[in-house]
């Protein structure tokens, strides 16, 4: 038990050291920025990179790793084939040391599920049940970990709107996802500067999407 | 005061150089020297670093001074590691970077063998190939059917590869022999598989020159391997027009265990109102039976798994009787019953060693009452397998095994002959026995070679043999390799010879195989040579074995093809198979083309999902040409040939989801066009008359409707086209 609270101060500590740390800010911040604007596969790696060497200098942060997980999912988008698999393989490294700094959040989970989920176009066929059911579970989890995040209500939506009505998908559904993480987007505060807030302008896309029919 | 600007400047000049920059600049690179763009360079545990620029070039400055580490890293690439002393002098460093282990990227032993597996990123087939594959209407060995080495002999299930007879092929359940993988049937009727393809993860199909790990097969291995936990719990119902279906499977809350169980009923009464049937029924078969499993995972890396089936059968028909002339017919009665069960535990034992153990026990009995005889013949089978295999290095395994097998054979029948009444019975009991070793040796990623052997003893045949094996693949580019394999095979005779009082002793097929191979994402491309030798066939003629001085050969090409591209939303594979194959077998007077070959075998299949009507389709065209039959009128043994084989088949299904139940609603038909369809002759004893062996009915229609509750599949067969 002491243990405990000694290991909390001290982690309590960093936090509060790091709160203070201008370079890490401003580090995180700026590459942070850039990512919001892009979804060019170079570009990515690059911010990976960066966030890669915050991440090996900082070992008690877990936003670093996070977003250069988020990096990796992102480039899965800009290729095909088994390369996707590589890219995930990648981006859960990075997710397995920011679960390790920081165990049952939310946002890791979220990630979690997307790269599931990204595994699936690989071989749609094939993978759909093992991985769809997998992101699903994790989803989930994210949730129940933070119930105001509205990143997995995204996630949901986007996976309601890959599925044709006929298999329990369908725009429909997609919309009242999408409509509850728009909700909770304009009530969404990010906990820092550089704490997670992607999300929204894509909600607001997919839900014009399911609106026009 | 002007001490202190000296004291200042000193001071200044002091903090200059402890702080001093350090330039550090070079180029990323693999080992063909092509420049890697993207790779980061950075100092360990600092900022200081940057990505690689479109030519491989960096350059940036380090404010640490002192040992440092820099870390060089890129995806797909293994991370290297260097220290330097910084001291303000520029450092010019150009890491070279070598690729990392990638399953993809690394030679697989690919001659003789086709694999269908979810957990391989790069295989010829997925499982989910087998079910949708039309013309093969859910059996495992009518979808194995369609690719090259297999022959299409239409008048039974067993899967006859390159030459080879159908007893030459075995079926293995996670390592275990199965011995009798279809449902008995009467002679001339093809039946299907025991065994759902649902349940299983992974098939292997090989056509030869087969690991050390099987035995006892003289021409193929199918080798199927269960499925591992489910995702979900689940119930299946399944309604169709020859029977019904119930199924269950639970996972238990921590996702460790899991039970499940089946129940099926097949009665083709009302199937044979509808449509009609040539041989006359007298009791139309009907199939009842179930299964059970228990799996349970032991630990991280262990798991139990559990198997068991049972099924019982009864069917009767009678046959014109060839040799008489007022049209009397055959009865033929049989009713089976079947028992297969296997268990086995797999665990990895620290970081190098693997260790795979299975027991299994089966039994199989056939009560055929026919028109002056009854005969009972059972079969069981005990046995128990160990390997232990271990990693070497990254990529190299040696495996070490021993198998163990008891079989009784018993043979039964009665019968009355004029006023004379006889009984005979005739028990068999052999005690095989057999071990392995064998290494796959990873001399690079590009190159593998694998060396083995395999003894066996068996107490019925009174001798130990040892079988060689060995392959060697190479990688020659990005996606392509080529293989080669040499493999010797012993086989006991097949069931029936085994009874007679002078025993034939093994048979023997010496493999030799040459194999290219091209595999991406969307295509294969696979060609491959064979030549089998066969030595010590058995010799016999109705009465008694002549020993085994029997000898053959089978040699010729296989080709397949597999596009999932060109044609959009469209998946389709070609194969054909060319065979040239004689053989001095039982009673042949010489060495001919036996009746289960044809020179030229092609197939076509063809998938495509409508995404919009979520309907599945497909058809497979399946040519073989003629196949020799014996014609006792015609002085050249074995001389004739039927006519050529023509087959279309098609299959579509239709996909809803309704809330938590996932329903298909599945239809297929066999030869569509309707051609003619002659597997061979049966001639009178005097040669007079002939009869045509033909498939009980020109087409066999099926319409079924799958529900499935709790478990979403909708994900596996939507988006086909992506």
């Amino acid at each position: 038990m002491r243990k405990t609270i000694i290991i909390a101060a001290l982690l309590g500590i960093t936090n509060i050291i790091n709160a203070q740390n201008p370079k890490y800010i401003a580090a995180m911040e700026r590459n942070v920025a850039t990512l919001d604007t892009t979804r060019d596969g170079a570009i990515l790696q690059n911010l990976a990179n960066t966030f890669e060497r915050i991440g090996s200098a900082e070992k008690t942060e877990w936003l670093p790793q996070y977003y250069a997980a988020y990096c990796y999912i992102n480039m899965t988008y800009t290729t095909k084939g088994s390369t996707i698999d590589t890219y995930c393989d990648k981006a859960e490294t990075f997710l397995k040391k920011a679960d390790s700094i920081n165990p049952n959040n939310s946002e890791i989970y979220t990630l979690k599920a997307q790269a599931s989920s990204a595994r699936i176009s690989v071989s749609p066929m094939t993978r759909g049940q093992k991985y769809g059911t997998m992101a699903a579970e994790i989803r989930e989890q994210a949730k129940k970990f933070d119930p105001a995040n509205p990143r997995p209500y995204y996630l949901e939506g986007t996976g309601y709107f890959y599925t044709p009505p006929m298999f329990g998908g369908g725009k429909d559904k997609a919309k009242a996802s999408f409509e509850k993480a728009l909700t909770m987007f304009e009530t969404f505060k990010p906990a820092s500067s550089i704490a997670p807030r992607w999300g929204k302008n894509s909600t607001e896309y997919f839900l014009k999407q399911c609106e026009s029919k | 005061m002007k001490k202190t600007i000296t004291l200042s400047l000193f001071i200044l000049l002091c903090v200059q150089s402890f702080y001093s920059q350090t330039k550090i600049s070079g180029k990323v690179s693999d080992q063909k020297k092509q420049p890697l763009p993207g790779a980061n360079v950075f100092i360990k545990d600092s900022y200081d670093g940057m990505s690689s620029g479109a030519d491989g070039t960096f350059s940036f400055t380090a404010n640490d001074t002192g040992e440092v580490t820099i870390v060089t890293s890129f995806i797909g690439f293994e991370t290297v590691e260097k220290k330097f002393k910084l001291n303000g002098k520029e450092i010019i460093y150009n890491p070279v970077l070598k690729e990392a282990f990638n399953e993809l990227k690394v030679v697989t032993i690919s001659a003789g063998t086709i694999e269908a597996s979810d957990e391989k990123r790069l295989t010829v087939l997925k499982p989910l190939d087998i079910v949708t594959t039309a013309g093969g209407q859910g059996d495992i060995v009518g979808a194995l059917k369609t690719l090259p080495g297999a022959q299409q002999v239409g008048e039974s299930a067993e899967l006859f590869v390159r030459g080879g007879t159908g007893s030459e092929t075995k079926t293995l359940i996670d390592g275990m022999v199965v011995n009798n993988p279809f449902y008995s049937t009467s002679p001339d009727i093809a039946s299907r598989g025991r065994f759902s393809p649902f349940i299983f993860k992974g098939t292997v199909f090989s056509t030869g020159g087969y690991s050390a790990q099987y035995g006892q097969a003289m021409s193929s291995v199918i080798a199927l391997e269960t499925n591992d936990l489910p995702d979900k719990s689940s119930a299946t119902v399944a309604l169709s027009s020859v029977g019904i279906g119930v199924g269950l499977n639970h996972l238990s809350k921590d996702k460790k265990s899991s039970i499940g169980f089946d129940l099926n009923y097949t009665n083709l009464t009302p199937y044979f109102s509808l449509v009609k049937q040539v041989p006359d029924y007298t009791v139309k078969p009907v199939f009842s039976g179930g299964s059970f499993n228990f799996r349970k995972k032991t630990s991280e890396t262990g798991i139990i798994k559990f198997y068991g089936y049972y099924n019982t059968s009864n069917l009767g028909l009678r046959t014109l009787d060839i040799d008489s002339t007022n049209g009397f017919k055959n009865l033929f009665e049989l009713n089976n019953y079947n028992i297969y069960t296997n268990i086995t535990y797999k665990e990895r034992l620290g970081e190098k060693w693997l260790l795979n153990i299975g027991a299994s026990y089966s039994t199989n009995v056939d009560k055929m009452n026919m028109t002056f005889d009854t005969i009972r013949s059972q079969s069981d089978l005990t046995q128990g397998r160990a390997v232990i295999s271990r990693g070497i290095g990254k990529l190299s395994i040696i495996r070490l095994g021993a198998e163990y097998q008891y079989s009784f054979d018993g043979y039964n029948i009665k019968g009355v002959s004029g006023n004379y009444h006889f009984s005979s019975n005739t028990n068999m009991y052999d005690n095989y026995s057999a071990e392995f070793l064998e290494a796959d040796i990873y001399m690079t990623t590009k190159l593998v070679l694998r060396v083995g052997g395999r003894g066996e003893y068996s107490t019925l045949m009174n001798k130990y043999v040892v079988a060689p094996r060995s392959s060697v693949a190479y990688k020659i580019g990005e996606k392509s390799q080529v293989s080669i394999a040499y493999g010797q095979f012993y086989q006991k005779p097949e069931r029936y010879y085994l009874f007679s009082p002078q025993l034939p002793g093994y048979n023997k097929a010496t493999h030799y195989i040459a194999n290219i191979q091209r595999t991406d994402d969307l295509h294969t491309l696979r060609l491959e040579l064979y030549y089998k030798q066969y030595d010590n066939l058995t010799l016999a003629n109705a009465d008694s074995t002549k020993g085994n001085s029997g000898y053959g050969y089978a040699q010729g090409v296989d080709v397949f093809w597999r596009d999932k591209k060109t044609i959009k939303g469209v998946d389709y594979w070609i194969s054909y198979t060319y065979l040239d194959t004689k053989r001095l077998y039982l009673n042949y007077p010489k060495e001919v083309m036996p009746p289960f070959a044809a020179t030229n075998t092609a197939t076509l299949v063809f998938k495509k999902f409508f995404d919009k009507l979520n309907i599945s389709t497909g058809f497979t065209y399946t040519y073989a040409s003629g196949r020799p039959y014996y014609n006792p009128n015609n002085p050249d043994f074995m001389g004739d040939r039927t006519i050529d084989y023509n087959i279309l088949g098609v299959n579509a299904a239709y996909l809803r989801q309704v809330g938590k139940c996932f329903g298909v609603l599945a239809f297929s038909v066999t030869n569509v066009i309707g051609n003619d369809q002659i597997y061979g002759y049966h001639y009178s004893y005097d040669g007079l008359r002939s009869q045509a062996i033909i498939p009980p009915a020109k087409r066999f229609f099926f319409i079924g409707l799958f529900l499935s509750f709790g478990v979403d599949r909708s994900k596996e067969i939507i988006d086909s086209n992506n």
